[in-house]
């Protein structure tokens, strides 16, 4: 049973290298039916797998899987295996169930695009490269993974690169990611250099043999990478233009796979984490702040994808915050509950986007409740999970982050509280501008009928249009996942689901020893806040579609970020890059270069006048050579 | 009479344990098999046929050798034969290495065959015969079969790179390496005789032996041995300054042969250089040591530098070969056994790597297998993005790019000289390594440049012409070739320009047989480049008997 967990990750391959193949002879849509099967067999092995695991005792849960010996050099012995143990597992599961959701509906949503195929063939290899990972049994391996998501979400995110913004996103994206994995990488070195070993088990046996200031490094370093992956302050820009996607890839990626990755690995290394205090510290403040930041910045979005893109950076910041308070449990449940409501939020997103031809922007859509009910009932799920109502997955998920929170860092909890507020708020505009108020998206469908008589859509025919049910069906279970999520890790069921993961956490799990009178009080006040905002904006945003002076200009650019950075980083290293390219490379390196090319060419010349052709110079050479040997071994007798 | 009678009563003959030679068994019997055959059916027979048959041969020898490594790794290594042949890891690995090197080379060589018109079974034949010769080599535990194998390897490889009856270069070439590798045989064979006088054996572990037991006090005709042996190793395995001949025979012979002899004379000739010095001269490494520091120094460098400056490609990668032999001297020089193992993943690399340069080149260069001007390469990924993209990883990995097995193979050596003390020899390996990359990704850069071809030919028919200049031979030796080489040359330019337009789609397609071995070779380069671990655990294991 244990040994399925291969599969977990080589079916997707498998998927993606017979893409790779006969793709174009597939077509559309058995090429996504192809790639769809590949994840979906994913997520059967990882139930199996899973199986296998509850099988035994709770402490006999962690297996190390074999591939092969990966790189053996010198002390360096680098396995390509897997780790199976409750936490893999977990994340396992959810990433090929979610994906599997996702390329179910990516085959109705990307119909009649003319790479059809390869969409799928990168969603295959991303959903590997993930399993690889979260299931990676060393740092290396994982590493691997971690490089692989990276260089797909470039793939995907630049998957229209005939559109300059959607290629410029995908390098953004891929540029951010690759300055954050330096962190990664020195942590590798790190760690290798003090312990010997790059096998989580190896490490965390000797973590004796690395100081507490090292430790705090180690955190910090794979903190940065994470802080990367997971677009956390200051890295997180990319994640808005990577809305630049196919909408599934972004549910993909915000749901998903990716930006969890470097949750993942700070849970991942919780018995480092736990001895540096410091650490903690950083990583949790970080979060709430990412979190606050994120969430104002939401409030003032026009393009629906970028509301969500933000609301996932908000999101993700209380995971860092649960993580940084030791709550890792409470991370991995606000993890996979924001999975369910993130995809279905994206999906329905999507839904709407594909249903008004393509229009993103908020202020044109609007009542589309009357003419999309399908997507609005699932979309309803996903707003109100997501805002903190009770009792849907997000109240639960997020309530126990701010529990813990409460519990050790109260600063803290106050931030997550006025987040929590400013998350039901800026959902409730976006539902409010979308589904509510006028028919605002009438003048958008009649303009490219009119605009260029391609005749794509009929006058009278010019309405919002509802998805097929490959689009339907994974609305409505990940609904129905959002709604019953919380299941998961109910405070008062000690045998909840998701204690399963205690092992792996061990004595090092933060316990918030809460009184149930605090509790009960902490959940009153969480709803009472959701609903706050919910009250507040939903009648403030249906009514009219613009208020100025609640959109500032500095929110709507997201604090200005891009503008700093292009002018602290951007701006000073294309003046460094320009002087390098002009001075430094072509008087200097190419003057070096050029120099030695040229000695070598000129004794190249010089020595091929030695073959002459003739054959007795060639035996003369060969006599010339024996006697200096001779000569030589003569030399050492006397 | 009687007293003759009398003598030969005494003459014991050894035991012979025939699976301990079986691979050279296969080889000589497929060899064997198919000039009976040939000689009994009246019509010349079918090219596919004696493939097969080659191929079959191959792998039966393959197959044999891996049985052997089997029986080493289970049994441990042992002598046979009354002392003259040895069984260890080393053996095998050789055997191992050049079986793989024949079946690619049956394979380039069919097409070759086909497109040039030859038919018989000789090319092949001629080819197992050496192969047997270079297996007798890396299992040799004596002097005399040292030799013996050299001459098997080395008279077939003579008659194989005259084998282009059509090419006069190619019986320039055959003459030539028939000369001068005369002329080192004799030198090597003058070796064993000063090594036989100095210790009174050849059999290698027996003169191991007496150098650990008797202290010499006048070791100069021994050191006299090892120099003159040294002289015929580095003349087989074309070390400066004893590699003149190698870039005229290289680029005289059929471009298929080029490939094989490139990959089994050097397989060969190293694996009886490395057994022979590092097992019995061991205790001598002293001595013998600061001289191949020098010769693989210079083999290094000027196969890199000279090779910067050649526009055929076949005379190129001629220069870039002494290159490689720098490197795996260098794993010599060390002395170790982990030089030892270096040199050895060095050759398994390299013989797939320079097997598949020299199949694509055998494409590239058309009917008549001689347009192998750089300026050929221009625009080929065009014109074929298989050949190209197969060409550039085969000329990646002999470059030592990263995720290839000649990154792998250079690190070893480089590694195994750095902790043999050879640090400076490191160096200059890299360097010359860097000035190798130069010409290697030159042609990589041209495949994937377009431009106009046409006009560059004739600004190019210097180069060549230059080159056949060079390759003609002085009256005295060979009249009627020195005559023709003029106007034969002249006839290649012309024909290069003419057969321009209706080659280009043909030459550039290659044939099945050779697309299978290139692939095999780009197969082994890349994959093994990505996940090093079962070669170099094949080469760490492949030790010597004694070392």
């Amino acid at each position: 049973m244990i040994h399925a967990a291969f599969l977990v990750f080589l079916l997707p391959l498998a998927g993606a290298a017979v893409l790779a193949l006969g793709g174009r002879r597939l077509g559309d849509p058995l090429a996504g039916w192809v790639g769809t099967a590949g994840v979906a067999g994913a997520f059967v092995a990882a139930c199996v797998t899973t199986g296998g695991l509850l099988s035994r005792a709770a402490p006999a849960r962690s297996f190390d899987q074999t591939l092969f010996t990966w790189i053996p050099v010198g002390g360096l012995n680098v396995k390509a295996a897997l780790l199976v143990d409750p936490l893999s597992m977990t994340m396992a599961l959810f990433v090929t169930g979610v994906s599997t959701l996702i390329h179910l509906y990516s085959i109705g949503y990307m119909r009649g695009d003319e790479d059809y195929p390869k969409f799928f063939l990168y969603l295959n290899l991303f959903v590997a490269s993930m399993v690889i990972l979260v299931m990676g049994d060393n740092l290396l391996f994982t590493f691997v993974g971690w490089e692989g998501v990276g260089v797909c979400s470039y793939w995907l995110i630049a998957f229209w690169f005939g559109r300059p913004s959607a290629a410029s996103a995908g390098k953004k994206a891929f540029l951010y990611n690759r300055l954050a994995d330096v962190g990664f990488l020195l942590a590798i070195f790190l760690v290798f250099e003090r312990t010997g070993t790059l096998q989580y088990h190896g490490i965390f046996a000797h973590l004796g043999a690395i100081g507490p200031s090292s430790r705090t490094a180690i955190c910090l370093l794979l903190f940065a990478a994470a802080a990367g992956k997971s677009a956390q302050l200051p890295l997180f820009p990319w994640l808005a233009d990577a809305m630049e996607g196919p909408t599934p890839v972004s549910a993909l990626i915000h749901a998903a796979t990716m930006v969890t990755a470097g949750v993942y690995l700070m849970c991942r290394i919780n018995p480092i984490l736990h001895t540096s205090h410091p650490a903690q510290l950083v990583v949790a403040s970080v979060g709430a702040a990412t979190a606050f930041v994120a969430a104002t910045i939401g409030c003032a979005q026009d393009d629906i994808k970028k509301v969500l893109a933000y609301s996932t950076v908000s999101q993700l910041g209380y995971m860092f915050l649960a993580v940084g308070t030791g709550a890792y449990e409470a991370a991995i449940f606000l993890m996979v509950a924001h999975a369910f409501f993130k995809a279905e939020l994206f999906l329905g997103a999507g839904s709407v986007i594909h249903g008004l031809d393509d229009e993103q922007d908020l202020k044109r859509m609007g009542n589309l409740r009357r003419w999309m009910p399908l997507t609005f009932g699932t979309f309803v799920f996903g707003w109100l999970a997501i805002a903190g109502i009770p009792p849907l997955a997000g109240f639960w998920a997020k309530g126990d982050v701010l529990d813990n929170a409460w519990a050790r860092f109260p600063v803290l909890w106050v931030v997550g509280l006025v987040t929590a507020a400013l998350t039901a708020y800026y959902m409730s505009r976006l539902s409010a501008l979308a589904f509510w108020g006028d028919d605002r998206w009438r003048e958008v469908l009649a303009r490219p009928a009119g605009a260029t008589g391609s005749g794509g859509h009929p006058g009278h025919d010019a309405h919002p249009h509802e998805a097929p049910w490959v689009m339907g069906v994974p609305l409505v279970v990940l609904a129905l996942l959002s709604f019953v999520g919380g299941a998961l890790l109910l405070p008062w069921r000690p045998g909840a689901p998701l204690h399963w993961l205690a092992p792996v956490f061990g004595g090092r799990l933060y316990d918030a020893h809460l009184s149930g009178t605090t509790q009960w009080v902490l959940g009153v006040v969480d709803a009472a806040v959701a609903v706050l905002g919910v009250a507040v904006a939903l009648p403030l945003w249906s009514r009219r579609p613009v208020h100025d002076r609640l959109e500032p200009e500095a929110l709507k650019r997201a604090w200005f970020l891009d503008d700093v950075y292009d002018a602290v980083i951007g701006r000073p290293s294309q003046a460094a890059a320009r002087f390098a390219a002009t001075v430094v490379d072509v008087q200097v390196i190419d003057g070096a270069v050029n120099g030695v090319g040229r000695l070598a060419r000129g004794a190249g010349s010089g020595l091929r006048r030695v073959q002459t052709g003739f054959v007795r110079q060639y035996a003369l050479g060969i006599v010339v050579g024996a006697v200096a040997l001779l000569a030589f071994m003569a030399s050492r007798v006397w | 009479m009687t007293a003759l009678l009398a003598a030969t009563a005494h003459v014991v003959l050894p035991k012979i344990a025939y699976h301990s030679i079986l691979p050279v068994l296969v080889l000589l019997g497929g060899a064997a098999a198919l000039l009976g055959v040939s000689a009994l059916v009246r019509r010349p027979l079918d090219t596919s046929a004696v493939t097969a048959v080659t191929v079959l041969t191959a792998l039966g020898s393959l197959s044999t050798a891996l049985v052997q490594w089997a029986d080493v790794r289970n049994h441990g290594p042992h002598v046979a034969i009354d002392g003259a042949i040895v069984q260890d890891g080393f053996s095998a690995l050789i055997g191992v290495l050049v079986s793989c090197a024949v079946l690619l080379a049956a394979l380039v060589g069919d097409s070759w065959m086909r497109r040039e018109e030859v038919r018989g079974p000789e090319f092949q034949v001629l080819m197992l015969i050496s192969a047997a010769g270079a297996v007798v080599m890396g299992e040799a535990n004596d002097l005399v079969v040292v030799f013996l194998g050299l001459e098997i390897l080395s008279i077939a490889l003579y008659v194989l790179a005259a084998f282009d009856a059509r090419r006069q270069q190619s019986g320039e070439a055959g003459l030539k390496y028939f000369i001068l590798g005369s002329f080192s045989s004799a030198v090597f064979v003058y070796g064993i005789a000063l090594t036989y006088g100095a210790t009174g054996t050849t059999n290698l572990p027996q003169i191991a032996d007496y150098l650990a037991r008797n202290v010499l006090l006048h070791e100069g005709l021994l050191l006299a041995g090892i120099a003159l042996l040294l002289v015929g190793f580095a003349f087989k395995v074309a070390a400066v300054p004893f590699h003149l001949w190698t870039p005229d025979v290289y680029q005289g012979a059929p471009t298929p042969v080029t490939g094989f002899m490139a990959a089994v004379a050097k397989a060969g000739g190293f694996a009886a250089f490395l057994r022979v010095f590092v097992s019995s001269f061991g205790l001598m490494r002293n001595d013998w040591q600061p001289a191949v520091w020098v010769v693989a120094a210079l083999t290094l460098l000027l196969g890199a530098v000279v090779a910067l400056v050649q526009r055929d490609v076949k005379r190129m990668l001629a220069y870039s070969s002494i290159n490689h032999a720098g490197f795996v001297l260098i794993g010599l020089q060390a002395g170790t056994a982990k030089g030892v193992e270096g040199a050895l993943y060095y050759l398994f690399t390299y013989t797939f790597m320079v097997i598949g340069s020299f199949a694509v080149i055998t494409v590239v260069g058309g009917r008549g297998d001689g347009l192998h001007d750089l300026e050929r390469y221009r625009g080929l990924a065009r014109r074929s993005p298989w050949l190209a993209i197969s060409f550039t990883v085969l000329l990646l990995g002999q470059a030592g790019i990263p995720f290839t097995t000649g990154f792998l193979a250079k690190l070893e050596v480089v590694s195994g000289a750095v902790s043999g003390g050879s640090t400076v020899l490191a160096v200059v390996a890299m360097v010359s390594a860097a000035i190798a990359a130069f010409f290697y990704l030159r042609v990589v850069f041209l495949m994937y440049s377009s431009g106009a071809p046409v006009v560059e030919l004739s600004a190019a028919g210097a180069g060549p012409g230059g080159e056949v200049r060079s390759l003609s031979l002085p009256a005295g030796v060979s009249p009627s070739v020195a005559v023709e080489g003029g106007p034969a040359g002249a006839g290649g330019g012309v024909g290069t320009a003419v057969a321009e337009d209706e080659d280009e789609e043909i030459a550039t397609i290659p044939p099945t047989a050779t697309a299978v071995a290139i692939s095999l070779c780009v197969g082994v380069t890349v994959i093994f480049g990505l996940w090093p671990a079962p070669l170099t655990g094949f080469a760490h294991l492949a030790q010597l008997l004694i070392h």
